[in-house]
């Protein structure tokens, strides 16, 4: 029983409420930066409440059942991550052998629904945004699963995130040595890629393919893939302290440390998307395979080394 | 009115769609969102899909190659939808009344809900248009009370 209520309220109402605040100082702080006032802070909710009353359209000729259960493959995906991130957070002694391997696993899943509602539309655009979203994963898949190595091997080669908490919490986080600090640069170049953001939002690219995957969902199916996308602002961050920062702790002054790692997290992750141009899907493909990859093996390689 | 509406009102997504226009028109629609504008915060945005938009905001003398296209998007945007007709091309044809290739105006082809006048309108008669389309929804929803 209480295992449905940390799916219902943790992994589902307070991702949600976070990813809402998240996607708020997102949209204030790139209009901030570009010396503009920004939406009001209920703007996200305004903007979910008024999709879920409009229309829903599905395209002529489209397999109904998967091009609307698409959306809420990604968002049932998003809400179990956040429940397993939460479980362990509030109580590491709920862990399970390889739930770092279930979460990376679900974490692709938003990405993969978002594909599949894409070439389920019957659309070249969104046919074009899907084959790009798909090199994208391609690309960003194995560096992110290196920099993720990194802390399992300095964590003494465990796959429980309960585990790699209590790790961090007795020996220091993982995000502190050489090694760590590269893992992490490299798992938020790929963060950024999977939220979707600038320079790596080439699958929704607005000005060139017009919105791409998602150009033919309007209405509720459209409401359900924003609070999906709002969610993992929440959730994506959240793994990153889990992983690397040791986790968020409530009690007294550590809730601020929680979120200041957190509100920090965020902000990086706004800033890359605001001083970047979008990078061509070749660019990005290359990035990854290269620079990233070089680096994401060198932090595995200094992990080996104890650094 | 009711929370649909509420939510509606304070967050209209547009769609632009050119049917013919010198493109000064649309050079001004991107005013509105320069810092000294910033209809942002009004949760106004440009989207890239007719299927995300509440306002389909059209410029340019409707060409007789753009009348059926125009008439599909229209009937592409989910309802509730509102169409605003922005420039004197779209309102009257403006300089181009004679032309052989601008049959109609645009309300003679879909139903249109404010009219902006300009050629091309300033920024802040835009805003002042989309002011008078949140001024009219209001209306029409308590009137249906
Ligand atoms: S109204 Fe004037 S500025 Fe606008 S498209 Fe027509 S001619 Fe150009």
């Amino acid at each position: 029983m209480s295992d449905i209520l940390y799916l219902i309220i943790y992994g589902f109402v307070v991702t949600a409420l976070v990813g809402f605040l998240a996607s708020w100082f997102e949209r204030k702080i790139t209009a901030r930066l570009q010396y503009r006032v920004g939406p009001p802070l209920l703007q996200p909710v305004y903007d979910i409440v008024k999709l879920l009353g409009k229309e829903t359209l599905v395209p002529f000729g489209v397999s109904k059942a998967t091009f609307l259960s698409a959306p809420l493959l990604g968002l049932a995906s998003v809400a179990l991550v956040s429940t397993l991130l939460w479980v362990n957070t509030l109580n590491p002694g709920k862990t399970f052998i390889g739930d770092l391997v279930v979460v990376l696993y679900l974490l692709t899943i938003p990405s993969m629904s978002m594909m599949i509602g894409g070439f389920a539309s019957r659309n070249p655009l969104a046919s074009l945004g899907a084959s790009r979203e798909m090199k994208l994963i391609l690309s960003y898949e194995l560096p992110f699963l290196l920099a993720v190595f990194v802390p399992v091997i300095k964590g003494g080669f465990s796959i429980k995130l309960g585990e790699l908490l209590s790790f961090q919490a007795q020996n220091g986080v993982f995000g502190g040595g050489a090694s760590g600090v590269l893992a992490f640069v490299v798992a938020i170049l790929c963060v950024q890629a999977k939220i979707g953001f600038v320079p790596f939002d080439v699958a929704e690219a607005e000005t060139e393919i017009s919105g791409g995957l998602l150009i033919e969902y309007s209405g509720s199916s459209l409401a359900i893939f924003k609070v999906m996308k709002n969610m993992l602002l929440c959730t994506l961050p959240l793994f990153l302290i889990v992983i690397f920062f040791g986790g968020l702790r409530f009690d007294g002054i550590n809730a601020l440390y929680s979120l200041l790692k957190y509100i920090g997290i965020l902000f990086l992750i706004i800033v890359i998307k605001n001083t970047n141009p979008r990078v061509r899907i070749d660019h990005a493909v290359r990035f990854f395979w290269g620079p990233v990859m070089v680096l994401a093996i060198l932090a595995v390689v200094l992990a080996f080394k104890g650094l | 009115m009711n929370l649909k509406q509420k939510a509606l009102l304070k967050s209209l997504w547009v769609f632009h769609m050119s049917t013919g226009s010198c493109n000064n028109c649309d050079i001004e629609i991107i005013d509105c969102l320069t810092p000294r504008h910033d209809i942002e915060r009004f949760g106004m945005v440009l989207v890239g899909s007719i299927k995300h938009a509440d306002v389909l905001l059209v410029t340019g003398s409707v060409t007789r190659k753009c009348i059926p296209r125009i008439k599909r998007i229209y009937e592409q945007m989910p309802k509730p939808g509102f169409v605003v007709a922005m420039g004197e091309c779209s309102l009257s044809r403006g300089m181009y009344i004679n032309s052989y290739n601008c049959p109609l105006p645009l309300d003679k082809v879909i139903p249109v809900d404010v009219y902006v006048p300009g050629c091309p309108p300033r920024p802040e008669a835009m805003i002042a248009g989309i002011v008078k389309l949140i001024e009219k929804i209001k209306a029409t929803s308590e009137g249906k009370k």
